[in-house]
Formats: C-alpha cells, structure tokens, sequence
C-alpha cells in the first residue's frame, strides 16, 4: 500500500502545481492587472474593466487552456514513442510526423505568396484555418505512409529509420520550398516553426481542446498494451498481445496527438521527450497505468511553467516558447538523469 | 503425475519462409514432449534449435507438418488462447528499468487480467504462489534492472508460472548463469514438473547438466535429424557418443557422462578404490598418463591412507597429496 499512496501524494502535488501555474498564466502578463481584479473577473463578481477582463478572457485564458492540453498530449505522445520504440530518445516527431506538419504549412505559406500572389499573412482567420488544415494534412500524410510501412516492414528500428528518412525529406521539400521564396513568407513560416501557445484563439481554440479533450482519454486506454510491450515482442505476444495491431494503434495514437498539437500551436520541442523521463524517476515506476495520468499532469504543469517564462514580464512575445522548453526542459532532466545515476549505484 | 503427451509433431519442417522460397532450418521432426516431465534439446550451435522453440512458442509457423497442442492443432488456437496455454522465457534480454520483480510476475496474468490490466485478489495470490514456487521473496520488491541474471531469470520463470499455462518453453535458460545458477534453475525446472505437472522444454548447452537432470533428453543434429528418449538409453544405444563425440570429447560410460579425450603418452597400474582411486586416475589423466587396475606395468600407484608410486628401480615413495605424487611420477617416468 506504500506505493499506491506515494504515487497519489506526488500527483496531487503535481496537480497542484499545474493550478498553481493556471494562475499565474491568468494573473502575469505584459499589462498588469492587480490579483483582486483578477479574482474578480475569474469569478465573475465585483466591477472590472473591460479591457483588464478582455484580456483575461480573450488573450491569457486560451493560452492556459491551450498549454495545458497540448503539454498533456504531447507528453503522452511521447510516452507512447518511447515504449513503443522501447527508446529512451523516441519522441513525438521521431517518426517525422511534426515535419509532416511542418511541410504542409510550408506549402501554404510559402507557395501562396508566390503562386497565389496573396500573402498568407494578411488574409486573417481564414489564414490561421488554412495553416492548420495545412499542418493536419501533412502530418496525416506522413503518418499514413509510416502506417503502411510498419505493416510491411518487421523490426522498430527499421521502421523507426524510415521514420527519420520521413522526416529529413520533409525537410529538404520545406529547404528547397524556403530558397525559392520571398523573403515576408518564410518569416512566417519561420515564426510558426518556433512553436507557440498563445497562436489558438475564439473559435478555434474550442475546436482544439474539445478534440484534445476527446484524444488524451482514448489514447489512454492503451496502457495495457503499453505496459506488455515493455517486455519485448516475445513475451508480450506470448502474453496474448498482437504485437503488429498493438504498434500500429499506438503509433496511431501518439501521431494523431501530435499532429493535432503541432497543426495548432506549431512544433513544440522537448516536452513529448522530457516528460515521460521526468515521470518515470519521480514515480520510480514503468506501470503505464502510472505514467499515463502522470505524463498529462506532468506535461500540462511543464507546458504552463513554459508559456509563463515565455512571456514573463519584459520579455513579452520576445521568447519563442521552443527555446524557453528546451532552456527549461534539457536542466531539469539531465539533472534528474544524474541524480539517478547516484542512486542506482547506492541500490 | 500421470504422463500424457502435451506437444506432439508430426513430421515437422521448420524454418523461415522468404518472399520465394523457404529455408528449411530442420525437417522430418516427429515427437511428443510429455507433461510432468523435463525434456531438454540439445545440439550445436545452428542446427535449428530456437527455431524449433519458436515454433512450438506459436511465434513463426511451420513450414510443414503438424503440432498438436493437447490434442488441438497449434495453428487452431487464437492468441488469447494460446497465452494460457504456453508460456516461454526467451534468451532476449529485456532491459527494462523502474519494474519491480512483482510486477514484471504480476505480467504474467495478463491474459487473465481485464482491459486496464488490474490484478484481481486471485491474481495477487497467484502472484505471490509463483514467487514462492522459485523462492524469490527476498527480491520480490527489487527492481529488475538490479537483479543478477540468475536472480532475473528465476523472475522470468516465475512469470511463466503465473501465466498458469501447463507447458513452459525455455530457451537457454541457464545460459550466461555460474555453475551453482545452472543447477539451481534446473532443478527449479525439474521440481515443477513433479510438483505441478507442468510440461517443460528446454533447449541447452549444459550438457552434463542435461544429462543428470532431464527425464527426456531430444538430440537435434542436422543430418539425424532428432533422436530423443531418456539420457540412459541413448547412452546404451550409442546415440550420445556418436553426436558428441568428436575430437577431444569421449563419452563415458561408467559414468554416463562426456569427459575430454587425452593421448595417452603413458600407462601406470592404479590400485586402490573409492573417490581417492579416481582422484588420482583423473589428476593423470590431465597429464596424458592411462592409469587403472588393469593396466600391466612396472611402475605402480597404491591409493590407500597414502599414496605411494613404487617402482622396481627405487624403494617405494610415499606422497602427502597427488601434486607431490605426479612430481614424483614424472622423475620417475622420464
């Protein structure tokens, strides 16, 4: 029964934290509103200024919602990734399903200016549609040729291998697709890359969590699977598992994650890698049935500390929210993998 | 426990298929592996071992041939089935960190658990009887990637047995293991077949060990074919000695073992009996020396309180300990 209660103590603990950084998303920002305000415009009572509740509103609130469940699935794509491909570096865009996403978009941005004559820039909401049908376009293209090559070819690695051979050649079209244009698009292009969770408003941030809402618990019901593939193929086949249903399912899972995350707040580096190592030492545990709700609670706490850093006051829209991930993310788990590292020897 | 064939093959081909054509690893293999008892395989490297385990494990079909699972075609079972049927543990060494021995054992109910894997109080209990069954309680809460492979193999076997599944196929079991693992993890084996009625294969390179302790020994060869009955027989049929021997091996019969072969340079009349005798005769063995009771020479070795070399040129030499004897024996010799 020790471990069991740990296990509660520390997710209320990251729960916790997770509220916590909600917020002070809410309450930090570039225009500084007083807490009781604050207070008074989350609850709904008391008087406030239009602006101040637009803001928290409009602006500040979407982005919380949006961080949280993109950290939430990223981390479980992750976590998916890694068991699957029994790879400690596996991660959502191992499989070349973020560079999937990322050529569509750079399809959109960067052949509307030259062919359409149209800067995608300029044309608004119908603009910010077009990227993320975009994005979900490339990124299912990509995940139905890896579909179709697991079904044909054996071993992880190989299909692990023709993954990444994915994603560079997304990456020479996007390179080529970048040389032959002008010089506005590719900024855009370049901006969407940088990955943000403020980008989702309005309309489409309802579209977008409610997705996710419905995602993250499906995806959750593979842990059984997850949990066998832990063995190795033999051992879980011997269990009853189909190992070639089960690796398709969950790639399928963890690609559709990503690329739903990727098409709407860009490709968010690290978290889909980090987290998942983070949960495993702070649980002690690989139990998926552990690590799953632990991985969204987890990402979700991550992804907000991030955003909040992003844009701490001074530094409004000045960090890209993938290098605050990374300047963030890479400490904290190498230090933790150290730490690790002691203890195992002490054991 | 009553001995029922479990596994029967009829005629079996093994091997994998290609996109043209088939690599037939082992053909013609007829047999039954018997529940209750503990049949190891034996043979060289390459000659189609663990693809015979592979495919008695239901994880490549044969290339021809049957096999039939009680009585059932293998080909008949649906995974879900089988998983509570046969249970294996491989030679593929998982890596797995953070998986205390009582989960990676609690595994081993998966196909009874249901859609969230969660253990049942019988499948706790089930749990618990396969740790003790291998005597593994003190490392129930370690963590595998602590365990020594011993230690990591007892935890795989007792996940077998927590699968509940009347055959357990073992490849290599005691491979990479220190002699006292070996004999331990066999007998472990042989003990379940007694206790629980389980059928057990194994394949192994162990051979001495396969011989004292399985009940059916199966000799894989690739051009005989299998030949398989008790260790006994094939040694009174000559079947051990004619796949082993080769250079440098010879089987014993008196004592129903393999030992090395030596050149003899010299022969040395032995006398004396018990464990003393075969000391002696095995320490000259080593040294290229034939020594028994009946070898006719001059120079003799009385095995007694002592042992003392005689020899017709020199008064009789008594030695404290059978190093101090061969010094003596080689002067004497030269």
């Amino acid at each position: 029964m020790r471990r069991p209660l740990k296990n509660t103590v520390l997710a209320l603990a990251i729960l916790l934290s997770v509220v916590l950084f909600m917020f002070l998303n809410i309450a930090l920002g570039s225009v500084s509103i007083p807490l009781p305000a604050v207070w008074d415009i989350l609850t709904g009572t008391g008087e406030a200024p239009a602006n101040w509740t637009n803001i928290i509103w409009k602006s500040r609130f979407p982005q919380v919602l949006t961080a949280l469940v993109a950290g939430a699935g990223l981390s479980i794509s992750g976590l998916q990734m890694q068991t699957v491909f029994k790879n400690p570096l596996a991660d959502p865009s191992v499989l070349g399903i973020s560079s999937g996403a990322s050529l569509g978009v750079a399809l959109v941005v960067l052949m509307s200016g030259t062919i359409g004559g149209i800067a995608l820039s300029q044309a608004g909401i119908l603009g910010e549609v077009a990227l993320t049908v975009a994005a979900i376009a490339g990124a299912m293209a990509v995940m139905a040729l890896i579909v179709l090559a697991s079904h044909k070819v054996k071993g992880n690695v190989t299909l692990l291998i023709i993954g990444v051979m994915i994603g560079y050649l997304a990456n020479a079209i996007i390179g080529i697709l970048k040389y032959f244009s002008v010089e506005e698009d590719v900024k855009a292009y370049v901006i969407w890359g940088l990955g943000s969770f403020s980008r989702v408003s309005g309309d489409q941030m309802g579209i977008f969590t409610s997705i996710m809402a419905v995602l993250i618990p499906l995806s959750m019901l593979s842990v059984k699977t997850l949990n066998l593939l832990l063995l190795g193929d033999g051992y879980a086949r011997n269990l009853g598992l189909n190992i070639k249903r089960a690796r398709i399912l969950v790639i399928l899972s963890a690609g559709v994650l990503t690329a739903i995350v990727t098409a709407y707040c860009g490709p968010i580096a690290f978290l889909g890698l980090a987290v998942p190592h983070l949960c495993r030492m702070v649980f002690q545990t690989s139990d998926h049935r552990v690590l799953m709700p632990a991985s969204v609670l987890m990402g979700a706490s991550l992804a907000l500390m991030c955003n909040l850093l992003a844009r701490m006051p001074g530094l409004e829209g000045a960090l890209p929210v993938n290098s605050v991930t990374a300047l963030i993310g890479a400490p904290i788990v190498a230090s933790v993998l150290f730490r690790k590292r002691k203890s195992d020897l002490n054991e | 426990m009553s001995k029922t064939p479990t596994l029967i093959l009829q005629q079996l081909s093994i091997g994998y298929r290609g996109k043209n054509s088939h690599k037939t690893v082992a053909a013609g293999i007829s047999g039954a592996i018997c529940s209750g008892e503990l049949t190891c395989l034996l043979g060289t490297n390459g000659v189609g071992k663990s693809t015979l385990l592979r495919t008695l494990s239901a994880f490549q079909p044969p290339l021809e041939g049957n096999i039939l699972l009680q009585g059932k075609p293998l080909a008949k079972y649906k995974d879900k089935a089988l998983s509570t049927l046969v249970s294996v543990v491989l030679t593929e060494k998982c890596d797995i960190r953070n998986m205390t021995v009582r989960e990676l054992v609690g595994m081993g109910r998966s196909p009874y658990t249901g859609f969230w894997g969660r253990l049942s109080h019988e499948d706790l209990a089930v749990v618990d009887a396969a740790i003790d069954r291998v005597n593994i309680r003190p490392l129930a809460e370690r963590m595998l990637h602590t365990l020594s492979d011993g230690e990591r193999q007892k935890a795989m076997i007792a996940k077998a047995l927590a699968q509940e599944t009347p055959v357990i196929i073992l490849d290599e079991p005691t491979a990479f293991l220190d002699f006292p693992s070996k004999v331990e993890i066999m007998q472990l084996l042989h003990r379940l077949t007694r206790e629980a009625g389980k059928t057990i294969f194994l394949s192994t390179h162990d051979l001495e060990l396969a011989l004292q302790i399985a009940d059916k020994i199966w000799l894989m060869d690739r051009n005989k074919g299998i030949v398989a009955g008790t260790p006994e027989d094939l040694a009174l049929d000559g079947h051990l000695s004619g796949f082993f021997a080769s250079k440098g091996i010879a089987f014993d019969m008196e004592t129903g073992l393999f030992r090395i072969t030596n050149n003899y340079r010299h022969a040395v009349r032995l006398a004396g009996h018990g464990y003393r005798y075969s000391l002696v005769r095995k320490a000259l063995q080593r040294n290229e020396i034939l020594a028994n009771r009946h070898v006719e020479s001059d120079i003799c070795i009385e095995t007694g309180e002592g042992f003392i070399l005689c020899h017709p040129a020199a008064p009789p030499r008594p030695c404290a300990s059978i190093e101090e004897l061969l010094e003596a024996l080689s002067a004497a010799l030269d």
